[in-house]
């Protein structure tokens, strides 16, 4: 878990790269998915609301929404997760990213959890 | 039903599981582990190698007396009358109206005594149904499931790896059969029998000495990269394997017909049984539905509940799912009408908003090389 990140409820996480955020789920999501053997993204172009639903995350055992964590356009999604979905419970921070969004509104980043609370939530449960 | 919640059981091997970082869940009143791992390695080395399963939340229910396979005759829809000493049948005790109250496994161990594996969730109500049924049998039903833990090793390792822990012959012990012997010095009845599609056998013990027996598995398989498996692969494996599990495929609303399992229905045997006239009455109909495999023609996993479609019409809905490990593609079970329950047939699963096409293919989904 790195300090730079954003963190939803719904345990994404999301970097900002200036103007533009990358969005994941979290190792602690991931874990408890277990194997992800689906990853359904929205398309590049899309234009999301924050914390609307905009992806599927299937596990072999359980299906999972994923919610966009800031609004914004979708400028390109990991196409490698089509092939390979493990990616997302081996490297969830890294290589099993999901969403690249062009950022509309900068302050709805104060909206989400930092590490210590993200840390916080997943600790009670 | 609004009713306080009692906490779950926990198995005879609840610290090994913590020891080995399984993920627990609530399952049909226990604690068990779902998952070590992970699913999908689990289920490979089931299928490579060999896997230790804790299943001691099944029900174990043993019948004796000199009335012993007449009541279980009348009980259940099978013919336990016909089995050998030291064999075993799949069996199920269905409900008067012909719906299936559980999917058992019969074993004869000695003339006058049975033991009757039932599933965790149902085994209190199997229990319940026999003392009902054996009113007016010579025979006395011993639920022995809490005192009972059961520890199964399956796949191609199986045999290899429980050889040296065991007196009994394995090597010549046919499928369905079951002996008595002793395993890691432990009195033991040892079973060819099993979930998922593997060769493995199942060995029931007292709880007192789960964690021995499961100890000395764990250590005789480490050569041989024996691993645990949660109730997640489980049902992977038993998917693949084209077998029903109670509450998916089978259910007081489903007929062993339905099911495909009119086989197991003996209505030639002697006597009367519970279900009898409703079966022999759903045989002469015809079934209202039929189970079906699926193999899904698109992304997604067809899950339990979820609808089927023909030509546009709803024919009935999904029982279980999941990617099959081994295919590396989406299959899953589920019940059709009749008449689009042919193998061939293109039906459509609804997956969240969309219609996948799923082909109706024959079970099973995984047959093991012999």
């Amino acid at each position: 878990m790195a300090e730079d990140l954003r963190y939803t409820k719904e345990h994404e996480w999301v970097r900002i790269e200036g103007d533009l955020a990358i969005v994941g789920i979290t190792d602690y999501a991931a874990h408890q998915l277990g194997d992800i053997v689906f990853v359904e993204l929205p398309e590049i172009g899309r234009v999301l609301t924050q914390f609307a639903a905009v992806g599927v995350i299937e596990s072999v055992k359980a299906v999972s929404d994923l919610f966009a964590p800031i609004s914004g356009e979708v400028v390109e999604t990991n196409a490698e997760l089509g092939a390979r979905p493990e990616l997302v419970n081996g490297d969830p921070f890294g290589q099993g990213w999901m969403l690249r969004i062009r950022i509309v509104d900068k302050s709805q980043l104060d909206g989400l959890l930092d590490q210590a609370a993200y840390q916080d939530l997943t600790r009670e449960g | 039903m609004a009713q306080a919640h009692v906490p779950p059981i926990a198995t005879p091997l609840a610290d090994r599981h913590q020891a080995l970082g399984a993920r627990m869940v609530e399952f049909a009143g226990w604690l068990m582990p779902v998952q070590y791992a992970g699913i999908l390695e689990e289920h490979r080395a089931v299928r490579t190698r060999a896997g230790l399963f804790d299943l001691s939340h099944m029900g174990e229910l043993y019948v004796d007396g000199a009335d012993a396979a007449k009541a279980l005759g009348y009980a259940l829809v099978t013919d336990p009358a016909s089995l050998k000493v030291g064999r075993a049948h799949y069996s199920m005790i269905c409900f008067p109206e012909g719906g299936v109250l559980d999917d058992l496994i019969v074993y004869r161990l000695a003339e006058e005594r049975f033991m009757v594996v039932a599933n965790a969730s149902n085994a209190a109500a199997v229990s319940d149904a026999l003392v009902e049924r054996f009113a007016g049998f010579r025979v006395v039903l011993d639920d022995r499931s809490l005192a009972t833990a059961l520890v199964a090793i399956q796949g191609p390792a199986s045999l290899q790896v429980l050889t040296p822990l065991t007196d009994v012959a394995i090597a010549d012990l046919h499928y369905y059969a079951i002996a008595e012997g002793s395993v890691a010095g432990v009195p033991a009845l040892v079973a060819r029998t099993g979930y998922t599609g593997e060769d493995g056998f199942e060995v029931f013990v007292d709880v007192a000495a789960a964690g021995r027996v499961w100890d000395a598995l764990m250590e005789a398989g480490r050569s041989a990269e024996v691993v645990p498996i949660g109730l997640g692969a489980r049902d992977t494996l038993r998917l693949e394997a084209g077998m029903p599990l109670y509450g998916n495929e089978l259910g007081p609303d489903t007929t062993p017909y339905e099911a495909g399992l009119g086989r197991v229905v003996k209505l030639g045997k002697e006597g009367d049984f519970v279900g009898r006239a409703a079966l022999e009455r759903a045989l002469a109909d015809g079934p209202r539905k039929k189970l079906v495999g699926l193999a899904v023609r698109g992304r997604g996993i067809a899950r339990h509940g979820y609808e089927l479609f023909a030509g546009g019409c709803r024919t009935g809905a999904i029982t279980s799912g999941t990617l099959s490990p081994t295919l590396g593609e989406p299959i899953a079970m589920g019940y059709a009408a009749p008449s689009e329950a042919e193998p061939g047939t293109i039906l459509e699963v609804g997956i969240r908003d969309q219609r996948v096409p799923a082909e109706v293919v024959v079970l099973p989904f995984y047959r093991r090389a012999t």
